[in-house]
């Protein structure tokens, strides 16, 4: 009897078993098990027609591999069998793994009764007949679209993504607004602790940082100024280009961004942590109002601390900036001093801070906004944060365009 | 020392936090193939005895020996059910199962899909349920998926922290009789933490119970129900435990 083989050779069942079990040996050396306890899982072709297979050793998972292997190659001859028997009385031991495959091979197609399956020791059969229960409902994925559609579909999904986020936002700012009047009508159910708290997370400890970015900030521009200006012989302008450059703009802006990084992530990690902790369930369930409780102290933190940021941030830049061009430009301080009251104006630092709230406001409500989106996954947590700050940064940078415009109409 | 059939050997551990001493000298032999259940007050130290056995706290002193034999295994020593489920937020139902076949074992993506689903559906759930992420499976759902996935690789030895807890009487019912089955086969041994009075009837051959730190009462229930520490006394004859043992009266 001879058996045609994928590659066109033809073999005996025998010589097939030969190199099966030359396969299975070095596969066993590979693996370094040696030991006599865990006995390989084998599966012989013991006689065809009918086909009687015979399977032994260890089917357990630590085999899976060699297990999987074993099945396949014995599929195709079963698939075209009349009558087979699988023969499992020299299987020694056995885990749900093992009895899977087992199973799986008994079901494989063939004419007449099926396979008919001997079973080894009653130790064994309680496993396998749990394995004859399972997988019997085939599920059936669900159909893919094709790549045009999908792409609409995400195109689609992501303009009613914007939508819906400006939605959110307008309805969390109707909230906080709400809130805010409720508490000025009433202003015992201000949270005053927590407020203050924020207030010392978001302003007191954020100065160091703010202020070191801003003096750095602030001295590359004038040092950059210095450099420049020289070639016109027009050093002492650089004053006026530091001094109008960081109150109108690169100070709050940057103390701005610095704190929707800082902060605004903060909250949203927050305020997720706690809906996916079912926190927030807890308070509405008290008959507490979250956005009371949890967001007005934040974002009146913000709006408090983020001006006077801005402030210190821009005394720093100014400095940064006076001490360049001293040690840089050769200008003295008292000179740097007697310039910047010539450049700049009060106005250009009232245009600079005015904006400070506004954007504080935002940063906050995108953050809570963000942070009340989380759903159960860390996952989730991780991409609301990341959202709650490009958004909060992207809205900072459209305020400080529009109020650009708003105040250059006005003649500020 | 110990029994030479013993799958893990605690002798004289001692494990605290601080000043505080939580378990205290304590020795505890769990035997190969035996379901072992763990009483105690709440916050009495029973996961902390259960995590320093495992190897998640460390322990001040004494040692724990796992099985040589069990030791020696390639891939499936320890298999653990947390209180919580522990699943990983970030991969469904299907993947937390499949994660430690994947990790350890080299077979194809078909067979994988059908071990997680035969694994599924032995905890009582479908196919379909594999698909969910852990945020949207409730309590029990997430009980079976965690159980599944402690399963995935048959080990040798199976912790269950507070296994029943948030499964309804017919499923705790089912996992028991899944536990029994699956001892029976694989000669599994089950240390489980647990205050479902009912599995500790029906699946444990064997009750610890721990308090002040040490193991107070060890043997089969009816000798623990037995014992006469006023812990165990309160605990096994309180009001509950006897609506289960005598609903008539």
């Amino acid at each position: 009897m001879h058996i045609k083989t994928g590659n066109g050779f033809e073999k005996t069942p025998l010589e097939i078993d030969q190199s099966r079990q030359v396969w299975i040996l070095l596969h066993a050396h590979m693996r370094n098990e040696t030991h006599a306890s865990d006995l390989l899982p084998t599966l012989t072709t013991q006689a065809r027609d009918p086909l009687s297979l015979r399977a032994g050793g260890a089917w357990t998972v630590e085999h899976a591999e060699l297990m999987e292997h074993l099945c396949q190659d014995v599929t195709p001859n079963v698939r075209g069998a009349v009558g087979a028997e699988l023969d499992l009385a020299a299987v020694t031991a056995l885990d749900t793994s093992g009895a899977w495959l087992l199973e799986k091979l008994s079901r494989a197609p063939i004419h007449g009764d099926g396979i008919k399956v001997r079973y080894p020791s009653d130790t064994l059969v309680g496993l396998l007949t749990q394995a004859h229960k399972l997988n019997r409902c085939a599920s059936s994925p669900e159909p893919r679209k094709a790549w045009p559609l999908a792409q609409l579909d995400r195109a689609t999904d992501y303009m009613a993504g914007v939508s819906h986020d400006a939605v959110a936002f307008l309805h969390l700012l109707g909230a906080v607004c709400t809130s805010l009047g409720r508490i000025i009508l009433h202003p015992s159910r201000l949270r005053l602790t927590s407020t203050v708290y924020q207030l010392f997370r978001v302003g007191w400890q954020a100065i160091p940082i703010m202020v070191l970015i801003t003096f750095l900030i602030g001295a590359i521009i004038a040092q950059q100024g210095i450099f420049h200006f020289r070639r016109f012989g027009a050093e002492s302008y650089v004053v006026d280009m530091v001094g109008i450059l960081v109150m109108r703009e690169i100070g709050v802006l940057i103390v701005a961004i610095m704190v929707a990084g800082r902060s605004g992530s903060a909250y949203t990690a927050e305020i997720g942590a706690m809906k996916m902790r079912e926190e927030i369930d807890a308070l509405i369930t008290m008959e507490r109002d979250p956005i009371e409780v949890l967001i007005v102290p934040r974002v009146l933190a913000l709006v408090l601390a983020l001006p006077i940021l801005a402030f210190l941030g821009s005394l720093a830049a100014l400095y940064g900036g006076g001490l360049i061009a001293w040690l840089y430009g050769g200008m003295s301080p008292a000179i740097f001093i007697a310039r910047l009251h010539e450049a700049v104006s009060v106005t250009h630092f009232e245009v600079g801070l005015i904006k400070a709230p506004f954007m504080a406001l935002v940063i906050g409500i995108v953050a809570a906004m963000e942070g009340l989106r989380v759903k159960g996954s860390a996952e989730s947590l991780g991409r609301q944060t990341t959202a709650s700050v490009v958004k909060s940064i992207f809205l900072v940078i459209v305020i400080d365009g529009v109020f650009a415009v708003f105040f250059a109409s006005i003649g500020m | 020392m110990g029994e030479n059939n013993a799958a893990i050997q605690i002798d004289d551990l001692v494990v605290g936090f601080g000043r505080h001493v939580v378990i205290d000298r304590l020795s505890l032999t769990v035997r190969r193939g035996e379901t072992m259940g763990l009483v105690g007050a709440s916050g009495g130290g029973k996961s902390v005895l259960m995590r320093a056995m495992i190897g998640l706290l460390p322990k001040r002193g004494g040692e724990i020996r796992i099985d040589p034999q069990i030791e020696r295994r390639a891939v499936n020593r320890l298999g653990v059910l947390f209180q919580q489920g522990a699943l990983f937020s970030s991969l469904n139902a299907r993947q937390n199962v499949q994660f430690p076949l994947r990790e350890n074992i080299n077979i194809s993506d078909e067979l994988l899909d059908e071990i997680a689903n035969a694994k599924l559906e032995m905890v009582g759930l479908t196919p379909a349920d594999g698909e969910k992420f852990p945020s949207e499976l409730s309590g029990g759902m997430t009980k079976r998926v965690a159980l599944a996935r402690a399963l995935a690789l048959d080990p040798a030895i199976l912790f269950l922290d507070e296994p029943t807890s948030g499964l309804d009487p017919i499923a705790a019912g089912e996992f028991d009789a899944l536990i029994t089955v699956l001892q029976k086969t694989l000669g599994l041994t089950v240390f489980m933490v647990t205050h479902d009075l009912s599995s500790l009837a029906s699946i444990c051959n064997r009750v610890a119970a721990l308090a002040d730190g040490k193991i107070v009462a060890l043997g089969s229930l009816d000798e623990v129900r037995a014992s006469d520490h006023p812990w165990v006394r309160s605990y096994f004859h309180g009001v509950r435990a006897k609506m289960i043992h005598s609903p008539g009266q």
